[in-house]
């Protein structure tokens, strides 16, 4: 098991954004995390990558329990997370922006190799590659922001909205790159508003709703689910 | 109707008056003509005297600047206005006044190597003085950021800045006791002997005893140490800033530290090093302050400090060159008045350039307006 959850509660003050959720991801997977607005999905990608300090429950990753792990030191491990709303660095240019997305690889030639990569996803990125980051337009800061978090060379990627802000195409586009990452060995844990797009990619899926897991199962299953398609599919 | 009402008296609060505004505009551009005024007026009848009071005002410039990086660069990545700053700079100048008096560490490359080039000696002692200042500055700045700071990185911003006053406070009260700095002004004995040169139909040597002729312009080797280590200081940091890594990520570190955790990035670590480098670059300014003008005494960071504030907020707080420029600015500003409006003034000066920006244009010269982050 790549990463597994186990009774995960999260507290913001008073607030009870996580009650107790469990779940995990195989190696090669993708696992989509689907819920409404609130639910508690983005609480749950900061919680794994140690952003937020859990107040029980337990995190393992690679076989390690990571529950109370620096950020910076779960990003060692091989976790990537992309964030909520992008998060460019505004002041920094579009190459200084992946270079942090690199910052714990220490080898040049890796980070070059690295970059190159992106630019085969995100040729955008390559035009624009002395551009302050707070410049592009959204659909450039978010093809940005995927590539930052694929410049660790991460074994899990933890993406949270990727479509956000994008044209259909550009969202077309970009569930092709997440499945492309993929092929190429990287598990994806996937936080989704398109829950469509999201389960046609997915092999397995869960279901938030205000801070619980209600359902669980392969991606066709929950896609087939009658209230999954009443309240996330609007069909 | 209430939303109106409260609407119309939020505006009725940030709106100045217009006809004081008027008013306050009107005075300020007096102010400012009568200032050119002077200036030209003394230009013309004294181009060389005034020649000289610019080379003085660069002197005193050159070492705010360097203060005044410490501030601008430990706010940037902090939102803190490092009060225990210009204390930090005492401490850099105490430590040389130590080493040379009583340790004698200057003369250790003519002592190691009795055949040595003595410039080459004198460069080398000195820079192994600054050296050993800045180790011990950066080692107390990191200790105060460890201490009285990072405990305090999510509290409200003023209870940080309340701190960082009641740090300098510590350690000026310490630095006074009479077992550690005492209260008195103590002479500075240089690492290096001052050597100075006038300017009248090409440079000449002054020698000791021998009146410079009337209408020369002198300068002095300590004003060379100032310009050349003060330049190379702010080159070496924008190298930093742009280039390394570290450098890059400080920015990212100053523009979100949440996200810059989750590139890799010790938020922590990189918060030291920028008291570190800041604590650095005062200490150089304290021991070159202290070679410049050899009195030192416990309470002599105040003032610079202060001033080298201002000269970072005039520049636009955050900004290095801005902190660099502001404090250029200042040097003249201070040199300036004291010269030729009246030399208790000085101090007036800094604190009068203050209160105008911030009337004028709070964000500096270099500074961009502050957009809220979540
Ligand atoms: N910093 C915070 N302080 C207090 N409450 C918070 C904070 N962040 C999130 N919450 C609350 O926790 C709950 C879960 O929020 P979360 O951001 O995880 O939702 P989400 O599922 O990602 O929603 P969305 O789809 O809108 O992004 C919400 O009720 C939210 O109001
Ligand atoms: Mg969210």
């Amino acid at each position: 098991m790549l990463l597994e959850v186990k009774d995960l509660n999260v507290y913001y003050g008073a607030i009870h954004a996580l009650q107790g959720i469990s779940f995990d991801v195989k190696e090669g997977e993708i696992v989509s995390l689907i819920g409404a607005n609130g639910a508690g999905k983005s609480t749950t990608l900061r919680a794994l990558s140690g952003l937020i300090r859990p107040r029980s429950g337990s995190i393992s990753f690679k076989g390690e329990n990571i529950t109370l792990a620096p950020a910076e030191k779960i990003v060692k491990m091989g976790m990537s997370h992309v964030p909520e709303g992008r998060k460019i660095f505004a002041p920094l240019t579009v190459r200084e922006n992946l270079e942090m997305g690199a910052y714990i690889i220490n080898d040049r030639s890796e980070i070059n190799r690295m970059t190159e990569r992106v630019f085969r996803s995100f040729p955008r990125l390559k035009e624009r590659i002395n551009q302050l980051g707070g410049t592009l337009s959204g659909g450039e800061q978010q093809m940005l922001a995927t590539g930052r978090g694929l410049m660790n060379k991460p074994t899990l990627i933890l993406l949270d909205e990727p479509s956000m802000g994008l044209s259909p195409i550009m969202v077309e586009e970009i569930f092709r790159i997440i499945k492309e990452i993929n092929a190429e060995g990287t598990s994806i844990l996937l936080v989704e508003q398109n829950a469509q797009m999201a389960l046609s990619i997915s092999h397995r899926a869960y279901v938030l709703e205000t801070g619980r897991i209600t359902l669980a199962g392969s991606a066709k299953e929950i896609a087939n689910n009658p209230q999954v398609k009443e309240a996330y599919l609007g069909i | 109707m209430q939303t109106i009402s409260q609407k119309q008296k939020s505006i009725h609060i940030v709106t100045p008056n217009s006809f004081l505004a008027w008013i306050g505009k009107f005075l300020l551009i007096l102010i400012a003509l009568f200032a050119l005024f002077v200036l030209a007026k003394n230009l013309i009848a004294k181009p060389t005297l005034f020649a000289q009071n610019v080379l003085d005002g660069l002197k005193l410039g050159f070492v705010y600047a360097l203060i005044a990086l410490g501030y601008t660069m430990v706010y940037g990545i902090v939102k803190l206005i490092n009060f225990a700053h210009g204390d930090v700079f005492m401490v850099g100048a105490f430590v040389s006044f130590f080493a040379v008096e009583f340790l004698g560490l200057h003369v250790w490359p003519i002592a190691v190597f009795p055949d040595i080039n003595p410039l080459l000696a004198n460069v080398l002692g000195t820079i192994t003085i600054i050296l050993l200042s800045m180790v011990i500055c950066v080692l107390l700045a990191i200790t105060i950021e460890r201490v009285a700071y990072k405990p305090l990185r999510d509290a409200p911003r003023i209870a940080a800045l309340i701190t960082a006053i009641g740090v300098s406070f510590f350690l000026e009260y310490f630095g006074l006791l009479e077992f550690v700095f005492s209260a008195r002004f103590i002479p500075y004995k240089r690492p290096f002997e001052e050597m100075t040169w006038y300017i009248k139909d090409g440079i000449h040597q002054v020698e000791a005893g021998v009146t410079t002729p009337p209408g020369s312009i002198t300068f002095s080797n300590i004003f060379v140490v100032i310009v050349i280590a003060t330049v190379l200081a702010q080159l070496f940091l924008q190298y930093l800033v742009r280039r390394t890594k570290i450098g890059i990520a400080m920015r990212a570190t100053s523009f979100d530290k949440p996200t810059a955790r989750l590139m890799g990035i010790n938020v922590d670590q990189v918060i030291s090093f920028t008291f570190g480098i800041g604590a650095a670059f005062a200490a150089l300014g304290g021991v070159l302050f202290a070679i410049a003008y050899p009195s030192i005494k416990t309470l002599m960071g105040v003032y610079p400090g202060l001033k080298a504030f201002v000269a970072a907020v005039l520049g636009g707080i955050g900004s290095i060159p801005g902190a660099f420029v502001g404090a250029l600015i200042m040097g003249q500003a201070e040199i300036l008045t004291s010269a030729y409006v009246s030399t208790p003034m000085r101090d007036a000066i800094a604190f009068s350039i203050l209160i105008i920006v911030l009337l004028i244009r709070p964000t500096g010269i270099f500074g961009e307006p502050e957009k809220e982050k979540a």
